[in-house]
């Protein structure tokens, strides 16, 4: 395992508030239209399919598998970057924690965990499932 | 509207320096300027155009250089689409003088980065809050380096591509390193000391990785009359074109770039196909960089960029595709960590028949340079030019 890192707290904007709140309920939330039933991540205001601004949040099953990663070994605390592909079909940048760094591996089936970021607000993670 | 053979590249000028603590940023983005305008036979006054990227640019936009070198100006353009920003400005440079905005166009870039220390590739550069993407990123510390390091990862997992064929791309700009007098890295390498050197960020070694450099470059773009009133060989713009990607609202495909685009539309307008390009400058952030932009603009096929640069392809004298004969991002030098302007100078050296004799392509008519600024791991703007000379 490697050490824990610090984490650099998100500094949420206008209309983003909702997402990190679900994120201290230990919830990932993904954006969602209803206007054209698209899930979409990051989170934006309008629709980037349809540019609806009739939008709500669903919660994600928080499952995913990887889709890219790379452990960077420059840092204090060597960390695993990743794009995980949700089982909602979007893929999302995320680390890979609570795990060995070599042993990460693309379509590594991986499951969300949050991790408090320097301020305690938790940020959504994922770790082998 | 084409700008097909309306526009010329007369003046090109990279600054030699690679390292200058003994210079303000304002003083290099002069320093190429007025190199740049002397290569070109014409003078500060003739200048009527100004491009740069407002992101080495300091001041706002560029008006702090306008009035640091006294232009006096019709037409400004300070697209910034990163490292790819002077390819764009070429692009843009020709349909200001088709359009009659302006008759000479001076574009600038330069900064100092190793001067400043800065970390460029390992460390997390925080931007402005109000930057939509940065709370679901940032936390996750994204740096230049890993973000590429992702489509490596991805490009060999699809492909098959391995970090040896990548390091082919380093071996062959070290090949034209050498002969650089002014290069960082003058030292031939071999595919086991690229694969050799220490991991950065899985499976990015740092010979994988470019230089940080101290520098700049400046070009200078005219209408046809004034080309053919100048002594300087003739470099035509016959082809431009820019496309950015980015993360498609979720649909994040990190296996091909804005080159698909932006090369499509550039070899359409010039009329040309890849085995008319005699010389290439492929921007090379990172050996990754080279071998997925030569698949998207169609050198080769997509998942074969490998092995299209192995074996020496890339060297020139030797391989098919010789590219990058400076020595390139990864051994010459990448002021302001942008590497699209060296890109277009080294393709004019080449057009013009200037480049080192070692390195010079024999008979070299058509010449590309391709760029990509921003992220290839996550937002990008790539953009292509191709030049004839007449």
């Amino acid at each position: 395992m490697a050490k824990e890192r610090k984490i650099a707290s998100p500094e949420p904007t206008v209309g983003s508030e909702p997402y990190w709140e679900g994120a201290r309920e230990g919830k990932l939330l993904l954006r969602h239209c209803t206007s054209c039933n698209k899930v979409h991540h990051y989170p934006r205001a309008l629709c980037p399919y349809c540019f609806s601004d009739k939008l709500d949040w669903r919660e994600a099953s928080g499952k995913g598998k990887v889709y890219t990663y790379s452990v960077m070994r420059r840092a204090p605390e060597p960390y695993v970057i990743a794009y995980v592909t949700l089982d909602e079909g979007i893929k999302m940048m995320t680390n890979i924690v609570d795990c060995d760094l070599d042993k990460v591996r693309i379509d590594q089936p991986v499951k969300v965990v949050f991790k408090p970021s320097e301020n305690g607000q938790p940020v959504p993670m994922f770790a082998p499932a | 509207m084409s700008t097909k053979g309306k526009a010329y590249i007369v003046g090109a000028y990279e600054h030699p320096t690679r390292k200058a603590p003994d210079k303000s940023l304002a003083q290099l983005h002069a320093e190429v300027a007025k190199g740049a305008i002397e290569d070109a036979g014409l003078t500060k006054d003739d200048v009527d155009g100004y491009f740069c990227a407002a992101g080495d640019t300091p001041g706002l936009g560029g008006l702090s250089m306008i009035d640091y070198m006294n232009l006096n100006l019709r037409h400004v353009d300070t697209t910034d689409t990163g490292g790819s920003s002077y390819l764009v400005h070429v692009g843009h440079a020709a349909e200001a003088i088709a359009a009659g905005r302006c008759n000479v166009a001076l574009i600038t870039l330069a900064g100092r980065p190793r001067s400043e220390g800065m970390a460029t590739g390992t460390a997390p550069r925080a931007g402005n809050p109000n930057q939509p993407d940065l709370q679901f990123e940032f936390p996750y510390a994204p740096a230049t380096a890993n973000m590429y390091a992702m489509c490596a990862m991805r490009h060999m997992h699809e492909f098959g591509t391995t970090s040896e064929q990548l390091a082919w791309v380093k071996v062959a700009a070290s090949h034209h390193a050498q002969h650089n007098e002014h290069a960082m890295l003058r030292d031939v390498v071999t595919v086991e000391d690229v694969v050799n050197s220490p991991m950065v960020t899985d499976p990015l070694h740092r010979l994988d990785c470019c230089v940080i450099s101290d520098g700049g470059g400046a070009l200078v773009v005219t209408r046809p009359e004034i080309a053919k009133s100048l002594k300087r060989p003739k470099v035509k713009i016959i082809g431009t074109g820019e496309a950015a990607k980015h993360q498609m609202a979720g649909h994040v495909d990190l296996t091909y770039t804005g080159g698909t685009k932006s090369g499509k539309a550039a070899f359409e307008e010039a009329g040309v196909t890849p085995k008319d390009i005699k010389y290439a400058s492929i921007y090379d952030s990172f050996t990754i960089t080279v071998v997925m932009q030569l698949e998207d603009l169609g050198f080769c096929e997509r998942g074969k960029g490998g092995r299209f640069v192995s074996d020496g392809n890339l060297i020139s004298g030797v391989g098919k595709l010789p590219f990058n004969t400076d020595g390139g991002g990864l051994c010459n030098n990448h002021p302001a960590n942008r590497g699209g302007m060296t890109k277009v100078i080294e393709a004019v050296r080449q057009l013009r028949g200037e480049a080192h004799p070692k390195v010079q392509v024999k008979n070299c008519d058509v010449a590309l340079a391709h760029g990509t600024g921003g992220s290839l791991g996550t937002r990008h703007c790539g953009s292509t030019v191709i030049m004839e000379r007449e």
